[in-house]
């Protein structure tokens, strides 16, 4: 099996885009099952204020997302533009 | 260096074999240190109780031990099976289902040790629900074993599946990806669905009227959890089971093979997370039952928003598989 360098090329921008997106998933998965945990943690304490609560939880994770659509971004670029 | 088919058979089942107890070992033990630590101090806390706190300390390990004995079963049959074809493919099967139980079983294993841990304290904090804590523990890690079984089967399916008729190239990237697809993806899950668990049995021996809530979130945020193992098990299912069309470059194999690794490794924090969620949810549902709805339904917001980068690996894993 031959290997020319435009396939090896397409090869790593494949293997590329499926590491960035898989390992790039990680942290804000994470990050936002902390937020979630202590919302759910502040609800139960003072539950008069679930509106507010589940409001900043929502911004917070939206935040810890952000790394998130990066890695969509550049995987999408490795697999379609580059 | 040509390498006949039928060592290159053997090579793979070997290393699978290897991978598959290796990596299986880690995870039950060390749910189960955890849990035999937990009942250590539950057993310093209130010694006279030491003979309940010693037997929900033992039924709890068998649990997560679970996990492992997949393992052994198919590190034993990788290691003894004949092979019916030997050639490419089948070498990446047995690899593949190495992989796939190997690290399938982690997750499953740690995250069976925390119920299993907490009930130990919750018994001396509360010895009057013993047998309500035993009977959460049982559920909640019973449910931390499906991502193992996920693990299990496609291991199987793996193994015993007939590629004669598929082309080599590039379809043995394609076997190793649903190994990693679903091993990777396993992970998470479990190690999440333990979190869940743990917190029920806490939870439980605070306030033990409160079982019942406990239990149905409890379970409610471990199915959640579940979802990025059954990503992977889709992926992996995809994977093994659509014919490719030939071809002698790396590309198409590389595709294949990271769209398993995308999914497998998008699936771990996303587990991890919705998890997490679950165990501050299960937690305060207990301490504050008349709040239960309004504590599920930020959950499920919470745990929605976290599942979103698992569905982001899934896409560009299915745009890996059907578009480029």
């Amino acid at each position: 099996m031959a290997i020319e360098g435009a396939d090896l090329v397409k090869a790593a921008a494949f293997l590329g885009a499926g590491l960035a997106m898989g390992l790039g998933a990680i942290g804000p998965g994470v990050g936002e099952g902390m937020v979630g945990a202590k919302a759910c943690e502040a609800i139960g304490r003072n539950p008069k204020e679930a509106g507010l609560l589940t409001r900043t939880m929502l911004v917070g994770q939206a935040v810890s997302e952000s790394t998130g659509i990066y890695s969509l971004v550049i995987a999408l670029l490795l697999l379609f533009v580059v | 260096m040509a390498i006949d088919p039928n060592i290159l058979v053997k090579v793979a089942a070997f290393a699978g074999g290897g991978i598959a107890m290796g990596l299986g070992a880690v995870g039950a033990a060390i749910g189960e240190g955890y849990t035999a630590s937990q009942a250590n101090l539950a057993i310093s806390r209130s010694p006279e109780k030491s003979g309940d706190i010693f037997k929900n300390m033992l039924v709890g390990q068998a649990v997560a031990e679970s996990a492992s004995i997949f393992a052994l079963v198919i590190a034993i049959l990788l290691l003894f099976l004949d092979a019916s074809t030997a050639n490419l493919l089948q070498a990446a099967a047995f690899l593949g289902a190495g992989i796939s139980m190997g690290l399938g079983a982690i997750g499953s294993g740690v995250g069976s040790g925390f119920p299993g841990g907490q009930s130990c304290l919750g018994i001396s904090r509360q010895p009057a629900a013993t047998s309500k804590l035993t009977t959460n523990m049982l559920i909640g890690s019973a449910v931390c074993q499906t991502p193992a079984i996920f693990a299990m089967v496609v291991a199987l399916i793996l193994m015993f599946m007939d590629f004669k008729n598929a082309p080599a190239l590039p379809t043995w990237a394609a076997l190793l990806g649903a190994g990693f697809s679903m091993g990777l993806a396993a992970i998470g899950s479990g190690y999440g669905g333990g979190m869940a668990a743990g917190a029920s049995c806490e939870g439980v021996s605070r306030n033990p009227d409160s079982v019942g809530n406990v239990t149905t979130i409890m379970l409610v945020g471990q199915a959640v959890s579940q979802t990025p193992s059954i990503f992977g098990l889709l992926i992996s299912f995809i994977l093994m089971f659509r014919v490719f069309p030939e071809s002698t470059a790396l590309s198409p194999a590389m595709a294949l093979l990271a769209a398993g690794l995308c999914t497998g490794f998008g699936g771990i924090g996303p587990g991890i997370g919705n998890g997490m969620v679950a165990q501050g949810a299960v937690r305060w549902v207990a301490r504050n039952v008349e709040h239960a709805g309004d504590l599920m339904r930020t959950m499920l917001v919470g745990q929605a928003v976290s599942q979103s980068t698992a569905i982001y690996a899934m896409v560009i894993s299915l745009v890996l598989i059907f578009v480029v």
